[in-house]
């Protein structure tokens, strides 16, 4: 099972080891312009997950390929670059500046405006501009999810990264005020599990793409059930804040949770949840389907 | 990047409104005075940063607030707990000064005692709301405990080499008074290694990540 880091939740030059512990380093989000990001306060945490609300603090696509890019390739892992921008020439532009890396299409930052253009747009423009694998990373507040998959698909989208963050708010106890500067940010964590499960549960029907799955997950079960619910991959954010050894751990945690299911490989139990309910508990396995990229 | 382990909890003490939560150390580095951990509170998903308060032999100390959520769950820890913990983290301060002086006011004193020591016990300037806070004081030798209304920047002199922690005026009105001082801030924080870009401060006009560039900062 491909383990990946969300995009915006570590910084793989700031912690190599941990990085070096997952199957690939996906980067923050880089814009055509610098961005020095939100004004702090930036994060709080909530009963069930936590709000960030960054605003895509980076160092712009130049700087970020002179600078930072070369930095990355020295850990020897493979790269995906998360790229964002406030219309589909700038995403197009970005896109064709890069080279043997996998480019994850930020389509759903919840701190920033949002490009005038449609998923299925931006994606067609940077198909154009790329031969790169392209993955569309969509967010959970779609109002049909399956439609733009499938849209994602047609415009030449290579695969899906499902989900972002979601809008929420949360008020300091004492004050009842926003405890963020900008009041409201995205919202991850555990809470926003069963919303990611539901968007990849939906997109897997929907289209062939393949899945990397994401949101609130904690431990191997939770990532075993992306992969129940259509993910062929997984990918970890809040996490990581809380626990740097999480990659380890949850490796491990799900190779035994798909041992007690008597599977193998978990990935033996791809879209399983979209099967009929089994007589016996053991679930019937014989129609999975592994992806093509995952052999790299 | 150091590695997260878990502490057995040996006690967590009342200091007047503040906890001092001591756990074993085993073989976890207690780092330079002013470098921070992140603690794990029970039942919350993010860790919480805490500047190491006491480093006695066997033993890691934390002051803290129970004020918020977090903090209220670490305060409630027991004896033979146990408590995850990651750390030293950031930078500490930087002790080649000739002339120290600690300068701290509230919770802001949690660095101060093992700091003191590092130090050689130099003077202290405190400053705490009520006389109930100022118990803490004790907590730091050779210090002089001010309370409101008095403020710790009354009794500054200078010549010193200030190292202050504390809540953001008072660092801003030591600032002013000793442009030199080492200040150690505070920020929320979700990760404390650099992953998170949450916990941002404004340095020379950039937002820089207080984990990695911090705590303590030059005043210049």
């Amino acid at each position: 099972m491909l383990l990946l880091n969300a995009s915006g939740c570590l910084d793989a030059l700031a912690a190599p080891e941990l990085a070096r512990s997952l199957d690939g380093f996906v980067s923050k989000t880089v814009t055509p312009e610098a961005r020095g990001g939100n004004e702090p306060v930036r994060i709080a945490e909530t009963g069930h997950g936590m709000l960030n609300s960054i605003g895509l603090q980076n160092p712009g696509r130049n700087r970020f390929i002179a600078e930072v890019l070369p930095q990355l390739r020295e850990l020897g892992l493979p790269l995906w670059i998360s790229v964002g921008g406030f219309a589909a020439h700038e995403y197009a532009e970005t896109c064709a500046q890069l080279a043997d890396v996998t480019i994850e299409l930020n389509l759903s930052c919840p701190n920033v405006d949002e490009a005038p253009e449609s998923a299925a747009e931006i994606v067609a423009a940077c198909r154009a501009a790329t031969p790169l694998r392209l993955f569309a990373k969509l967010s959970p507040a779609l109002p049909d999810i399956a439609e733009v998959a499938r849209a994602v698909d047609a415009a030449g989208g290579d695969g899906l990264s499902l989900v972002n963050t979601i809008r929420g708010l949360e008020l300091d106890e004492r004050t009842l005020r926003p405890r963020l500067a900008r009041a409201v940010g995205g919202y991850s964590g555990p809470a926003l599990k069963p919303i990611a499960l539901a968007a990849v549960y939906a997109c897997f029907r929907a289209t062939d793409l393949p899945i990397i799955g994401m949101g609130g997950i904690w431990n191997g079960r939770d990532a075993l059930e992306f992969i129940a619910a259509g993910a062929s991959a997984v990918a970890l954010g809040t996490v990581l804040f809380a626990d740097p050894d999480a990659p380890d751990r949850i490796r491990r945690e799900v190779d035994e949770t798909a041992g007690l299911l008597g599977l193998e490989d978990p990935l033996q139990a791809r879209g399983v949840a979209h099967e009929p309910r089994p007589a016996a508990m053991a679930p019937n396995l014989t129609t999975t389907k592994v992806p093509a990229f995952l052999a790299n | 990047m150091p590695r997260r382990s878990l502490h057995n909890v040996i006690a967590a003490e009342q200091v007047g409104p503040y906890t001092l939560l001591r756990v074993e150390r085993g073989p976890m580095e207690p780092g330079i005075p002013g470098q921070f951990f992140m603690l794990a509170a029970p039942g919350r998903i993010l860790p919480r940063p805490m500047s190491l308060c006491l480093a006695q032999r066997g033993e890691l100390g934390f002051l803290f607030e129970p004020i918020g959520r977090g903090t209220r769950a670490l305060a409630a820890l027991e004896a033979g707990d146990e408590l995850c913990i990651l750390g030293p983290l950031g930078n500490g301060f930087r002790l080649e000064v000739e002339r120290p002086l600690l300068v701290g006011g509230g919770i802001g004193i949690a660095p101060f005692p093992y700091l003191s020591e590092a130090l050689r016990y130099p003077p202290a300037i405190l400053g705490f709301r009520t006389a109930r806070h100022a118990e803490a004081g004790a907590l730091v030798p050779n210090a002089e405990v001010v309370v409101e209304p008095t403020r710790v920047t009354e009794v500054l002199e200078p010549g010193y080499d200030v190292l202050a922690c504390g809540p953001e005026p008072m660092l801003e009105a030591v600032k002013a008074l000793a442009p030199d001082a080492q200040l150690a801030c505070e920020a929320p924080m979700a990760c404390g290694y650099g992953a998170c870009y949450g916990c941002v401060v404004e340095v020379c006009g950039e937002y820089k990540r207080l984990c990695m560039e911090g705590p303590v900062l030059a005043a210049a």
